[in-house]
């Protein structure tokens, strides 16, 4: 087996019995880079001499070669949101989960692309490139951490970091077949991360598999003086009961979360998937939540809001280019986002849309009340074709549609491969309530040893 | 109900002078082809917006926030910052160890 194809726990073992070193394995994934990033263009930025020549730290993640969104800031190594405005802007210092990776160990190997600023679900908006899908080149990875999501799948990396905002981890982790985790909004710290809606923004690990994902958990999570809406919870060893059954779980399904817009053949995995989570002795509870339609409109009006103040602070003085270098979806957003706070409007919009996320905060409260996890497909759709997101101003939303409702209220949820339709990835979502990551990996990872979609491999 | 949406959107329309408006607070230069698209595209985003209005949200609170901490403070301690250097790193135009800004006076020079 080429090294590159390793999981995290794979690679900490054959480490640990110096089957091979730390460096093997960064010249392995510097190797896959080289001969399929042509195609798949899931890197802005590959740190070639900087993944060689830095000292390893001795730590959980000793050796471990991690791709990393670039979104965000690394010291010395460029940082570009994937915009003009930052396209030479290069970080004095390492965001909180940088520092924390290096820290225990990890190799950076490179920056990876997104939807510029985040502002999408496709990486379609990114200023340099759209990166490929791996399992069909003329399909979108999903986004905005697409180039993360791309290169897990693609086994240029061990394991990637991305953000979610509302959906940025779990729908390219879907569309491209591997596990995304959006952790509790608080869990994880987003200092040093270039904002986008930052009552949203949640950093979490994109991996190969759900074990994969609670290993970077507990490297990334915790409380950071640096950022005050970290939440000061205790971290718990999320290895440590991810093995345990999942006998009698009370599993929510949600009849509004399979809607008529969505794919037939998607919907028929999903039924499938959660066959193999009640064979595994969970119970499944039909549930009525709150149509998903809803949740667009408050995170649209919250998320826009939130940028146009956020990218206020880009004047070109200190750092990075004018404003005139934004894209259109940059603009967009800031315009809505000015729009709804402007005297006058403030009441009907942006007031009105946090009175509404109190009332889906209400509704998954309740729902918790009777379920312990609610389960749903990830996405309405596989992943589309290259240019489907020129098609509609609200692109990223609609196909977040599953998504915004349980980021709005700050939930952990996870993504897995539950299959695959017509030779594409369908993605599975496990939502629980704040900090219920434990549970919802060990939900992950009960339906992953009964199922082997994980170890497919796209043919590149 | 097709009939209501249809209103709705006709409603919501906002003129070119508004997105002008709204482009000077925002701090951003738009073509006449941008505020042409966007005048349309706002008032389409405007109009999915409206599904709020069939919720009744006046007994509500408003939720600015998931996590429920408050009054979050650091010590009063003084630590320190950037060195003076990597602070004017990334600056395009820098003058005695400053940041150049444009001049806000009008008989300013650029």
């Amino acid at each position: 087996m080429e090294l590159n194809n390793l999981t995290i726990s794979q690679a900490q073992s054959g480490l640990k019995k110096k089957k091979f070193s730390g460096a093997e394995l960064v010249k392995a994934c510097l190797k896959r880079i080289n001969q399929v990033d042509p195609k798949i263009k899931a890197f802005i930025t590959v740190c070639e001499t900087e993944a060689l020549k830095n000292p390893i730290n001795a730590g959980p993640l000793s050796g471990i070669p991690i791709a990393v969104k670039d979104v965000f800031c690394t010291s010395g190594m460029k940082t570009t949101a994937a915009s003009r405005v930052l396209k030479d802007f290069v970080p004095p210092y390492d965001a909180t989960v940088v520092e924390k990776l290096k820290q225990a160990g990890a190799i950076i190997l490179g920056k990876t692309n997104l939807d510029s600023f985040c502002h999408g679900s496709s990486t379609e908006t990114s200023d340099f490139f759209t990166t490929k899908n791996p399992w069909n080149l003329a399909r979108l990875p999903g986004g905005s951490s697409g180039g993360s999501a791309a290169a897990v799948t693609a086994d240029e990396t061990i394991a990637a970091i991305g953000t979610e905002t509302a959906g940025s981890i779990r729908q390219p982790a879907a569309w491209c077949g591997v596990v995304g985790l959006k952790p509790t909004y608080g869990r994880v710290s987003r200092y040093g991360v270039i904002a986008m809606a930052s009552s949203l923004d949640s950093p979490g690990p994109i991996a190969k598999t759900v074990e994969d994902a609670a290993i970077l958990l507990n490297i990334m999570a915790g409380n950071d003086p640096k950022d005050a809406t970290t939440l000061r919870a205790g971290v718990p060893d999320y290895l440590k009961d991810l093995n345990a059954p999942i006998k009698n779980l009370k599993i929510g399904l949600p009849k509004q979360y399979f809607p008529r817009e969505m794919d037939s053949k998607v919907k028929q995995k999903i039924e499938e998937a959660i066959l193999v989570l009640e064979k595994l002795g969970a119970k499944i509870i039909p549930i009525s939540l709150l149509d998903p339609h809803y949740a667009i409109a408050v995170y649209t009006i919250i998320q826009r809001a939130e940028v146009s103040s956020n990218l206020a602070r880009y004047d070109g003085i200190r750092f990075g280019h004018e404003r005139d270098q934004f894209n259109e979806e940059n603009k967009r957003r800031i315009m809505l986002g000015t729009y709804t706070l402007s005297a006058g409007y403030y009441d009907a919009y942006y007031l009105k849309a946090q009175k509404a996320r109190t009332l889906i905060l209400e509704d998954f409260r309740k729902a918790f009340g009777k379920v312990d996890v609610i389960v749903g497909p990830t996405s309405p759709t596989t992943a589309l074709a290259l240019g489907a997101s020129q098609k509609s101003a609200m692109f990223g939303e609609l196909q977040d549609l599953l998504l915004e409702p349980s980021s709005i209220a700050g939930l952990s949820g996870l993504s897995l491969g539950a299959g695959f339709a017509a030779g594409l990835p369908v993605g599975m979502q496990i939502i629980g309530p704040p900090l219920s990551e434990p549970l919802i990996l060990q939900v992950g990872q009960a339906y992953q040893q009964a199922t082997d979609w994980h170890e497919r491999k796209p043919n590149l | 109900m097709k009939k209501n949406l249809k209103f709705k959107i006709e409603n919501l329309k906002l003129s070119e002078t508004e997105v002008v408006h709204v482009a000077k607070l925002a701090n951003l230069v738009l073509t006449t082809a941008e505020v042409k698209k966007f005048q349309s595209q706002l008032s389409e985003t405007l109009a999915y917006i409206a599904i709020l209005d069939k919720i009744s949200t006046q007994k509500l609170l408003p939720t600015s926030q998931v996590t429920g901490l408050e009054n979050v403070y650091r010590p009063d301690e003084i630590s320190a910052g950037l060195p003076l250097e990597e602070a004017l790193r990334g600056a395009k135009e820098i003058q005695n160890n400053m940041f150049k800004t444009k001049a806000i006076f009008q008989d300013g020079t650029k």
